[in-house]
Protein backbone atom coordinates (compact mmCIF):
# COMPACT_ATOMS: atom_id res chain seq x y z
CA UNK A 1 0.00 0.00 0.00
CA UNK A 2 1.14 3.53 -0.73
CA UNK A 3 0.03 6.60 1.16
CA UNK A 4 -0.33 9.61 -1.12
CA UNK A 5 -0.44 13.00 0.54
CA UNK A 6 -1.18 15.70 -2.02
CA UNK A 7 -0.68 19.21 -0.65
CA UNK A 8 -3.11 20.81 -3.10
CA UNK A 9 -6.24 19.98 -5.06
CA UNK A 10 -4.25 19.99 -8.32
CA UNK A 11 -1.81 17.49 -6.87
CA UNK A 12 -4.70 15.33 -5.72
CA UNK A 13 -6.22 15.29 -9.20
CA UNK A 14 -2.84 14.41 -10.71
CA UNK A 15 -2.40 11.58 -8.21
CA UNK A 16 -5.88 10.22 -8.92
CA UNK A 17 -5.20 10.38 -12.67
CA UNK A 18 -1.94 8.53 -12.23
CA UNK A 19 -3.44 5.97 -9.81
CA UNK A 20 -7.13 5.51 -10.65
CA UNK A 21 -7.42 2.72 -8.06
CA UNK A 22 -6.37 5.10 -5.28
CA UNK A 23 -9.01 5.29 -2.55
CA UNK A 24 -9.62 8.85 -1.35
CA UNK A 25 -9.62 9.21 2.42
CA UNK A 26 -10.83 12.34 4.18
CA UNK A 27 -12.63 11.78 7.50
CA UNK A 28 -11.77 8.09 7.25
CA UNK A 29 -14.96 7.05 9.00
CA UNK A 30 -15.87 4.61 6.22
CA UNK A 31 -12.49 3.80 4.69
CA UNK A 32 -10.66 3.05 7.94
CA UNK A 33 -13.40 0.67 9.10
CA UNK A 34 -12.93 -1.34 5.92
CA UNK A 35 -9.15 -1.36 6.32
CA UNK A 36 -9.28 -2.20 10.05
CA UNK A 37 -11.50 -5.19 9.30
CA UNK A 38 -9.46 -6.30 6.32
CA UNK A 39 -12.40 -5.83 3.98
CA UNK A 40 -10.31 -3.65 1.76
CA UNK A 41 -6.63 -3.40 0.91
CA UNK A 42 -6.35 -0.53 -1.54
CA UNK A 43 -3.13 -0.19 -3.47
CA UNK A 44 -3.09 3.53 -2.73
CA UNK A 45 -4.67 5.69 -0.07
CA UNK A 46 -5.15 9.26 -1.22
CA UNK A 47 -5.22 11.52 1.83
CA UNK A 48 -7.28 14.66 1.28
CA UNK A 49 -6.78 16.16 4.74
CA UNK A 50 -4.09 18.58 3.67
CA UNK A 51 -6.37 20.29 1.16
CA UNK A 52 -7.85 23.09 3.24
CA UNK A 53 -10.32 24.28 0.59
CA UNK A 54 -12.26 21.02 0.90
CA UNK A 55 -13.18 22.07 4.44
CA UNK A 56 -14.52 25.47 3.35
CA UNK A 57 -17.91 26.64 2.10
CA UNK A 58 -19.22 29.68 0.27
CA UNK A 59 -22.72 31.02 0.53
CA UNK A 60 -23.87 32.50 -2.77
CA UNK A 61 -27.11 34.05 -3.97
CA UNK A 62 -28.96 30.82 -4.51
CA UNK A 63 -26.69 28.02 -3.42
CA UNK A 64 -24.17 27.02 -0.81
CA UNK A 65 -21.02 25.55 -2.28
CA UNK A 66 -20.17 23.10 0.44
CA UNK A 67 -16.65 21.64 0.38
CA UNK A 68 -16.60 17.85 0.33
CA UNK A 69 -14.81 17.60 3.69
CA UNK A 70 -16.70 20.20 5.72
CA UNK A 71 -17.34 18.20 8.89
CA UNK A 72 -20.94 17.45 9.84
CA UNK A 73 -20.30 19.33 13.09
CA UNK A 74 -19.72 22.55 11.17
CA UNK A 75 -22.80 21.99 8.99
CA UNK A 76 -25.08 21.50 11.98
CA UNK A 77 -23.60 24.44 13.87
CA UNK A 78 -23.08 26.98 11.11
CA UNK A 79 -25.37 26.23 8.19
CA UNK A 80 -28.72 25.74 9.93
CA UNK A 81 -30.29 28.73 8.22
CA UNK A 82 -29.13 28.02 4.68
CA UNK A 83 -29.33 24.24 4.83
CA UNK A 84 -31.79 23.34 7.59
CA UNK A 85 -32.54 19.84 6.29
CA UNK A 86 -28.90 18.92 5.94
CA UNK A 87 -28.14 20.42 9.35
CA UNK A 88 -30.79 18.17 10.90
CA UNK A 89 -29.47 15.16 9.00
CA UNK A 90 -25.92 15.98 10.08
CA UNK A 91 -26.99 15.97 13.69
CA UNK A 92 -28.17 12.35 13.33
CA UNK A 93 -24.80 11.16 12.02
CA UNK A 94 -23.21 8.70 14.47
CA UNK A 95 -21.51 10.60 17.32
CA UNK A 96 -19.63 13.84 17.97
CA UNK A 97 -16.32 12.13 17.22
CA UNK A 98 -17.57 10.92 13.84
CA UNK A 99 -19.27 14.22 13.01
CA UNK A 100 -15.97 15.98 13.70
CA UNK A 101 -14.33 13.98 10.90
CA UNK A 102 -16.95 12.97 8.38
CA UNK A 103 -18.39 15.14 5.63
CA UNK A 104 -20.84 15.01 2.76
CA UNK A 105 -18.13 14.06 0.25
CA UNK A 106 -17.67 10.77 2.08
CA UNK A 107 -21.37 9.97 2.05
CA UNK A 108 -21.47 10.68 -1.68
CA UNK A 109 -18.28 8.76 -2.41
CA UNK A 110 -19.45 5.72 -0.48
CA UNK A 111 -22.97 6.13 -1.92
CA UNK A 112 -24.46 3.76 0.59
CA UNK A 113 -28.26 3.91 0.50
CA UNK A 114 -28.03 4.39 4.29
CA UNK A 115 -25.85 7.51 4.17
CA UNK A 116 -27.57 10.05 6.41
CA UNK A 117 -26.94 13.05 4.16
CA UNK A 118 -28.59 11.70 1.00
CA UNK A 119 -32.28 12.44 1.72
CA UNK A 120 -31.26 15.94 2.81
CA UNK A 121 -29.37 16.47 -0.45
CA UNK A 122 -32.17 15.13 -2.65
CA UNK A 123 -34.90 17.23 -1.03
CA UNK A 124 -33.44 20.71 -1.53
CA UNK A 125 -31.84 19.68 -4.81
CA UNK A 126 -28.13 19.97 -5.47
CA UNK A 127 -25.32 19.36 -7.90
CA UNK A 128 -22.16 17.47 -7.12
CA UNK A 129 -19.00 19.19 -8.35
CA UNK A 130 -16.52 16.56 -9.45
CA UNK A 131 -13.21 17.11 -11.10
CA UNK A 132 -10.37 15.28 -12.79
CA UNK A 133 -7.34 16.41 -14.73
CA UNK A 134 -9.67 16.31 -17.73
CA UNK A 135 -11.87 19.01 -16.27
CA UNK A 136 -14.70 19.77 -13.92
CA UNK A 137 -18.39 18.92 -14.18
CA UNK A 138 -21.55 19.27 -12.14
CA UNK A 139 -23.63 16.13 -11.68
CA UNK A 140 -27.28 16.69 -10.72
CA UNK A 141 -28.00 14.75 -7.55
CA UNK A 142 -30.83 12.91 -9.31
CA UNK A 143 -28.24 11.38 -11.66
CA UNK A 144 -25.56 10.78 -9.06
CA UNK A 145 -26.59 7.49 -7.44
CA UNK A 146 -26.31 4.69 -9.95
CA UNK A 147 -26.58 1.52 -7.85
CA UNK A 148 -25.92 0.02 -4.44
CA UNK A 149 -22.78 1.83 -3.30
CA UNK A 150 -22.23 3.07 -6.84
CA UNK A 151 -22.15 6.61 -8.13
CA UNK A 152 -21.60 8.50 -11.36
CA UNK A 153 -17.93 9.29 -10.71
CA UNK A 154 -15.39 8.33 -13.35
CA UNK A 155 -12.37 6.51 -11.98
CA UNK A 156 -10.10 9.54 -12.23
CA UNK A 157 -12.57 11.96 -10.66
CA UNK A 158 -12.72 13.33 -7.12
CA UNK A 159 -15.63 15.04 -5.37
CA UNK A 160 -14.74 18.64 -4.68
CA UNK A 161 -17.94 20.24 -3.42
CA UNK A 162 -21.71 20.10 -3.44
CA UNK A 163 -23.77 23.04 -4.68
CA UNK A 164 -26.90 22.90 -2.57
CA UNK A 165 -29.89 25.17 -3.08
CA UNK A 166 -30.37 27.47 -0.12
CA UNK A 167 -33.61 26.86 1.69
CA UNK A 168 -36.48 29.00 0.40
CA UNK A 169 -38.90 27.36 2.80
CA UNK A 170 -39.12 24.92 5.70
CA UNK A 171 -37.22 21.64 5.55
CA UNK A 172 -37.34 18.57 7.74
CA UNK A 173 -35.50 15.32 8.19
CA UNK A 174 -36.54 12.20 10.00
CA UNK A 175 -34.64 9.00 10.68
CA UNK A 176 -35.71 5.71 12.22
CA UNK A 177 -33.21 3.88 14.37
CA UNK A 178 -33.04 1.98 17.62
CA UNK A 179 -31.63 4.98 19.45
CA UNK A 180 -30.49 8.53 18.81
CA UNK A 181 -26.72 8.15 18.57
CA UNK A 182 -24.47 5.70 16.77
CA UNK A 183 -27.12 4.21 14.60
CA UNK A 184 -27.33 3.32 10.94
CA UNK A 185 -30.72 4.40 9.65
CA UNK A 186 -33.38 1.72 9.37
CA UNK A 187 -34.82 4.25 6.98
CA UNK A 188 -34.86 8.02 6.66
CA UNK A 189 -36.91 10.74 5.01
CA UNK A 190 -36.13 14.30 3.98
CA UNK A 191 -38.56 16.94 2.77
CA UNK A 192 -38.15 20.49 1.51
CA UNK A 193 -40.92 22.97 0.76
CA UNK A 194 -40.05 25.35 -2.05
CA UNK A 195 -42.62 28.16 -1.84
CA UNK A 196 -40.87 30.11 -4.60
CA UNK A 197 -41.57 27.42 -7.16
CA UNK A 198 -44.56 26.04 -5.27
CA UNK A 199 -43.07 22.59 -5.21
CA UNK A 200 -42.23 20.01 -2.59
CA UNK A 201 -39.24 17.72 -2.96
CA UNK A 202 -38.38 14.61 -0.98
CA UNK A 203 -35.59 12.15 -0.33
CA UNK A 204 -35.74 8.61 0.99
CA UNK A 205 -32.79 6.80 2.58
CA UNK A 206 -32.20 3.12 3.37
CA UNK A 207 -35.35 1.97 1.64
CA UNK A 208 -34.18 1.21 -1.89
CA UNK A 209 -30.92 0.17 -3.60
CA UNK A 210 -30.00 3.85 -3.82
CA UNK A 211 -31.21 7.02 -2.14
CA UNK A 212 -34.32 8.07 -4.08
CA UNK A 213 -36.96 10.73 -4.34
CA UNK A 214 -40.62 9.87 -3.89
CA UNK A 215 -41.48 11.37 -7.24
CA UNK A 216 -45.07 10.17 -7.55
CA UNK A 217 -45.76 11.51 -4.06
CA UNK A 218 -44.19 14.85 -4.97
CA UNK A 219 -46.22 15.14 -8.18
CA UNK A 220 -49.44 14.29 -6.43
CA UNK A 221 -48.77 16.77 -3.62
CA UNK A 222 -47.66 19.56 -5.94
CA UNK A 223 -50.87 19.19 -7.97
CA UNK A 224 -53.09 18.94 -4.89
CA UNK A 225 -51.54 22.00 -3.24
CA UNK A 226 -51.85 24.00 -6.46
CA UNK A 227 -55.42 22.92 -7.13
CA UNK A 228 -56.56 23.69 -3.61
CA UNK A 229 -54.78 27.04 -3.52
CA UNK A 230 -52.91 25.94 -0.40
CA UNK A 231 -49.76 27.95 -1.09
CA UNK A 232 -51.73 31.23 -1.01
CA UNK A 233 -54.29 30.38 1.63
CA UNK A 234 -51.79 28.60 3.89
CA UNK A 235 -54.68 26.55 5.17
CA UNK A 236 -54.20 23.21 6.85
CA UNK A 237 -53.49 20.38 4.44
CA UNK A 238 -56.47 18.06 4.49
CA UNK A 239 -55.87 14.64 6.04
CA UNK A 240 -56.82 12.90 2.81
CA UNK A 241 -54.07 14.72 0.90
CA UNK A 242 -51.52 13.95 3.61
CA UNK A 243 -52.62 10.32 3.65
CA UNK A 244 -52.33 9.97 -0.11
CA UNK A 245 -48.90 11.64 -0.03
CA UNK A 246 -47.78 9.17 2.64
CA UNK A 247 -49.06 6.17 0.71
CA UNK A 248 -47.31 7.27 -2.47
CA UNK A 249 -44.07 7.90 -0.55
CA UNK A 250 -44.35 4.45 0.96
CA UNK A 251 -44.94 3.05 -2.51
CA UNK A 252 -41.78 4.68 -3.82
CA UNK A 253 -39.71 2.64 -1.38
CA UNK A 254 -38.21 -0.57 -2.66
CA UNK A 255 -36.63 -1.94 0.51
CA UNK A 256 -35.14 -5.26 1.55
CA UNK A 257 -35.30 -7.31 4.73
CA UNK A 258 -32.06 -7.07 6.68
CA UNK A 259 -30.78 -7.07 10.26
CA UNK A 260 -31.96 -3.52 10.84
CA UNK A 261 -35.53 -4.00 9.74
CA UNK A 262 -37.93 -5.74 7.40
CA UNK A 263 -39.01 -4.43 4.05
CA UNK A 264 -42.58 -4.15 5.30
CA UNK A 265 -41.55 -2.15 8.32
CA UNK A 266 -39.49 0.20 6.18
CA UNK A 267 -42.33 0.80 3.75
CA UNK A 268 -44.64 1.54 6.65
CA UNK A 269 -42.14 3.82 8.39
CA UNK A 270 -41.40 5.80 5.22
CA UNK A 271 -45.12 6.58 4.93
CA UNK A 272 -45.32 7.68 8.56
CA UNK A 273 -42.24 9.88 8.24
CA UNK A 274 -43.57 11.39 5.02
CA UNK A 275 -46.86 12.36 6.66
CA UNK A 276 -45.22 13.71 9.81
CA UNK A 277 -42.48 15.72 8.12
CA UNK A 278 -45.05 17.17 5.72
CA UNK A 279 -47.09 18.21 8.74
CA UNK A 280 -44.11 19.79 10.49
CA UNK A 281 -42.91 21.72 7.47
CA UNK A 282 -46.40 22.84 6.49
CA UNK A 283 -47.13 24.10 10.01
CA UNK A 284 -43.88 25.99 9.83
CA UNK A 285 -44.82 27.42 6.42
CA UNK A 286 -48.14 28.55 7.86
CA UNK A 287 -46.13 30.26 10.57
CA UNK A 288 -48.14 28.70 13.31
CA UNK A 289 -45.57 26.60 15.09
CA UNK A 290 -41.98 25.65 15.39
CA UNK A 291 -39.41 26.98 12.98
CA UNK A 292 -38.09 25.01 10.08
CA UNK A 293 -34.91 24.01 11.78
CA UNK A 294 -36.29 22.85 15.09
CA UNK A 295 -37.23 19.58 16.58
CA UNK A 296 -37.14 16.11 15.17
CA UNK A 297 -39.43 13.73 16.97
CA UNK B 1 6.68 4.96 6.23
CA UNK B 2 7.79 7.44 8.86
CA UNK B 3 5.23 9.61 10.61
CA UNK B 4 5.93 12.71 12.67
CA UNK B 5 3.40 14.38 14.89
CA UNK B 6 3.07 16.03 18.27
CA UNK B 7 1.83 13.87 21.10
CA UNK B 8 0.86 15.55 24.35
CA UNK B 9 2.85 18.64 23.47
CA UNK B 10 6.09 16.95 22.39
CA UNK B 11 7.20 16.07 18.86
CA UNK B 12 7.31 12.32 18.27
CA UNK B 13 8.30 10.09 15.41
CA UNK B 14 7.22 6.61 14.43
CA UNK B 15 9.05 4.42 11.93
CA UNK B 16 7.97 1.46 9.82
CA UNK B 17 4.37 2.53 9.99
CA UNK B 18 2.20 0.52 7.62
CA UNK B 19 0.27 2.80 5.27
CA UNK B 20 -3.10 1.43 6.34
CA UNK B 21 -2.31 1.68 10.02
CA UNK B 22 -4.49 3.71 12.35
CA UNK B 23 -3.35 6.51 14.60
CA UNK B 24 -4.57 4.34 17.47
CA UNK B 25 -2.20 1.52 16.54
CA UNK B 26 0.73 3.90 16.32
CA UNK B 27 -0.06 5.39 19.72
CA UNK B 28 -0.50 2.04 21.44
CA UNK B 29 1.92 -0.27 19.72
CA UNK B 30 4.67 2.01 18.47
CA UNK B 31 4.73 4.76 21.08
CA UNK B 32 3.82 2.64 24.08
CA UNK B 33 0.79 4.70 25.01
CA UNK B 34 -1.94 2.15 25.75
CA UNK B 35 -4.23 4.65 27.48
CA UNK B 36 -6.36 5.06 24.37
CA UNK B 37 -8.22 1.78 24.21
CA UNK B 38 -8.66 -0.49 21.24
CA UNK B 39 -12.12 -1.97 21.21
CA UNK B 40 -14.50 -1.80 18.25
CA UNK B 41 -12.10 -0.45 15.60
CA UNK B 42 -15.07 1.02 13.76
CA UNK B 43 -15.84 4.26 15.55
CA UNK B 44 -18.77 2.83 17.48
CA UNK B 45 -17.48 2.85 21.04
CA UNK B 46 -15.34 5.96 21.53
CA UNK B 47 -12.79 4.11 23.70
CA UNK B 48 -9.97 5.40 21.52
CA UNK B 49 -11.05 9.06 21.65
CA UNK B 50 -8.10 11.45 21.40
CA UNK B 51 -7.87 15.08 20.38
CA UNK B 52 -6.52 15.78 16.92
CA UNK B 53 -5.66 19.48 16.63
CA UNK B 54 -7.95 19.96 19.60
CA UNK B 55 -10.92 18.11 18.11
CA UNK B 56 -12.16 14.84 19.65
CA UNK B 57 -11.90 12.00 17.16
CA UNK B 58 -11.77 8.22 17.16
CA UNK B 59 -8.08 7.42 16.78
CA UNK B 60 -9.00 4.09 15.19
CA UNK B 61 -10.49 5.94 12.20
CA UNK B 62 -7.60 8.32 11.59
CA UNK B 63 -4.99 6.89 9.24
CA UNK B 64 -1.58 7.34 10.85
CA UNK B 65 -0.36 9.27 7.82
CA UNK B 66 -3.19 11.75 8.27
CA UNK B 67 -1.73 12.73 11.64
CA UNK B 68 1.52 13.87 10.02
CA UNK B 69 2.50 17.27 11.36
CA UNK B 70 -0.56 17.49 13.57
CA UNK B 71 -1.18 17.70 17.26
CA UNK B 72 -2.52 14.77 19.28
CA UNK B 73 -3.54 14.73 22.94
CA UNK B 74 -4.14 11.38 24.60
CA UNK B 75 -5.46 10.52 28.04
CA UNK B 76 -1.87 10.17 29.27
CA UNK B 77 -1.35 13.86 28.62
CA UNK B 78 -4.74 14.98 29.84
CA UNK B 79 -3.62 16.08 33.32
CA UNK B 80 -0.85 18.18 31.88
CA UNK B 81 -3.11 19.49 29.16
CA UNK B 82 -5.71 20.58 31.70
CA UNK B 83 -3.03 22.19 33.83
CA UNK B 84 -1.67 24.16 30.87
CA UNK B 85 -5.18 25.22 29.99
CA UNK B 86 -5.84 26.43 33.52
CA UNK B 87 -2.57 28.34 33.62
CA UNK B 88 -2.65 29.81 30.14
CA UNK B 89 -6.35 30.32 29.82
CA UNK B 90 -8.18 28.28 27.27
CA UNK B 91 -5.54 26.57 25.18
CA UNK B 92 -3.77 23.53 26.50
CA UNK B 93 -2.61 22.17 23.18
CA UNK B 94 0.95 22.16 22.00
CA UNK B 95 -0.59 23.81 18.96
CA UNK B 96 -0.63 27.22 20.62
CA UNK B 97 3.06 27.04 21.27
CA UNK B 98 3.24 26.55 25.00
CA UNK B 99 6.45 24.82 25.97
CA UNK B 100 6.39 21.75 28.14
CA UNK B 101 3.99 18.97 27.41
CA UNK B 102 4.41 15.40 28.55
CA UNK B 103 7.48 13.43 27.52
CA UNK B 104 6.88 10.04 25.96
CA UNK B 105 8.60 8.36 28.88
CA UNK B 106 6.47 10.19 31.42
CA UNK B 107 3.38 9.41 29.39
CA UNK B 108 4.30 5.74 29.18
CA UNK B 109 4.80 5.59 32.91
CA UNK B 110 1.76 7.64 33.74
CA UNK B 111 -0.29 6.35 36.65
CA UNK B 112 -3.46 7.60 38.19
CA UNK B 113 -2.48 9.43 41.37
CA UNK B 114 -5.61 10.92 42.82
CA UNK B 115 -5.64 13.49 45.56
CA UNK B 116 -5.16 11.85 48.91
CA UNK B 117 -8.46 12.28 50.68
CA UNK B 118 -6.70 12.63 54.05
CA UNK B 119 -3.82 14.92 53.23
CA UNK B 120 -4.97 16.48 49.97
CA UNK B 121 -1.60 15.57 48.49
CA UNK B 122 -0.64 13.85 45.28
CA UNK B 123 -3.01 15.06 42.67
CA UNK B 124 -1.48 14.49 39.28
CA UNK B 125 -4.88 14.19 37.74
CA UNK B 126 -6.90 16.54 35.63
CA UNK B 127 -10.07 17.79 37.32
CA UNK B 128 -12.20 15.49 35.18
CA UNK B 129 -10.10 12.46 36.18
CA UNK B 130 -10.39 13.37 39.85
CA UNK B 131 -14.13 13.82 39.44
CA UNK B 132 -14.49 10.37 37.83
CA UNK B 133 -12.78 8.80 40.83
CA UNK B 134 -14.69 10.84 43.39
CA UNK B 135 -18.05 10.12 41.78
CA UNK B 136 -17.38 6.40 41.33
CA UNK B 137 -17.65 6.66 37.58
CA UNK B 138 -14.90 4.11 36.96
CA UNK B 139 -15.83 0.44 37.09
CA UNK B 140 -13.92 -1.84 34.75
CA UNK B 141 -12.22 1.28 33.40
CA UNK B 142 -12.02 0.33 29.77
CA UNK B 143 -14.23 3.13 28.47
CA UNK B 144 -12.81 5.65 30.94
CA UNK B 145 -9.95 7.14 28.88
CA UNK B 146 -12.22 7.93 25.94
CA UNK B 147 -14.89 9.36 28.21
CA UNK B 148 -12.32 11.52 30.01
CA UNK B 149 -11.03 13.02 26.79
CA UNK B 150 -14.54 13.63 25.45
CA UNK B 151 -15.85 15.05 28.74
CA UNK B 152 -12.81 17.28 29.23
CA UNK B 153 -13.25 18.73 25.76
CA UNK B 154 -16.93 19.42 26.38
CA UNK B 155 -16.17 21.23 29.65
CA UNK B 156 -13.60 23.33 27.82
CA UNK B 157 -16.23 24.41 25.28
CA UNK B 158 -19.20 24.47 27.59
CA UNK B 159 -18.35 25.14 31.23
CA UNK B 160 -21.95 24.86 32.44
CA UNK B 161 -23.46 21.99 30.51
CA UNK B 162 -27.04 20.85 30.92
CA UNK B 163 -27.68 17.13 31.36
CA UNK B 164 -28.72 17.02 27.72
CA UNK B 165 -25.43 18.66 26.70
CA UNK B 166 -23.48 16.05 28.66
CA UNK B 167 -25.45 13.17 27.16
CA UNK B 168 -24.96 14.53 23.66
CA UNK B 169 -21.22 15.15 24.14
CA UNK B 170 -20.72 11.63 25.47
CA UNK B 171 -23.09 9.92 23.04
CA UNK B 172 -20.18 8.47 21.10
CA UNK B 173 -18.70 6.73 24.14
CA UNK B 174 -20.08 3.40 25.24
CA UNK B 175 -19.87 2.15 28.82
CA UNK B 176 -21.20 -1.30 29.61
CA UNK B 177 -20.68 -1.20 33.40
CA UNK B 178 -22.00 1.93 34.98
CA UNK B 179 -25.32 2.63 33.33
CA UNK B 180 -23.88 6.12 32.82
CA UNK B 181 -25.43 7.66 35.95
CA UNK B 182 -22.14 7.89 37.83
CA UNK B 183 -20.48 9.24 34.72
CA UNK B 184 -23.13 11.96 34.54
CA UNK B 185 -22.46 12.66 38.24
CA UNK B 186 -18.73 12.93 37.57
CA UNK B 187 -19.12 15.41 34.74
CA UNK B 188 -21.56 17.51 36.78
CA UNK B 189 -19.07 17.43 39.66
CA UNK B 190 -16.18 18.51 37.44
CA UNK B 191 -18.30 21.32 36.00
CA UNK B 192 -19.29 22.50 39.46
CA UNK B 193 -15.68 22.44 40.69
CA UNK B 194 -14.55 24.23 37.55
CA UNK B 195 -17.03 27.04 38.12
CA UNK B 196 -15.91 27.33 41.76
CA UNK B 197 -12.23 27.67 40.92
CA UNK B 198 -12.61 29.89 37.89
CA UNK B 199 -15.84 31.84 38.27
CA UNK B 200 -14.75 34.56 35.89
CA UNK B 201 -13.81 32.21 33.07
CA UNK B 202 -15.93 30.69 30.43
CA UNK B 203 -19.16 31.73 28.80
Amino acid sequence: MDFLRPASWEEALAAKAEHPTAVPIAGGTDVMVEINFDHRRPEYLLDLNRIAELREWETGEETVRLGASVPYTRIMEELRTELPGLALASHTVASPQIRNRGGVGGNLGTASPAGDAHPALLAPGCEVEVESVRGSRLIPIDDFYTGVKRNALAEDELIRAVHIKKADGPQQYSKVGTRNAMVIAVCAFGIALHPETRTVRTGIGSAAPTPIRAKAAEEFLNAALEEGGFWESKKIITPSIAKQFAELASGAANPIDDVRGTANYRRHAVGIMARRTLGWTWESYRGTSRGSTEGVA
Amino acid sequence: MRVNFTVNGRPQEADDVWEGESLLYVLRERMGLPGSKNACEQGECGSCTVRLDGVPVCACLVAAGQAEGRDVVTVEGLADYAKQRAEHGGCGTGACGTPGGTSLQDAQQWQAKPLDSQTGEGGELSPIQQAFIDAGAVQCGFCTPGLLVAADEMLERNPSPSDADIREALSGNLCRCTGYEKIMDAVRLAAARQSETAPSQGA
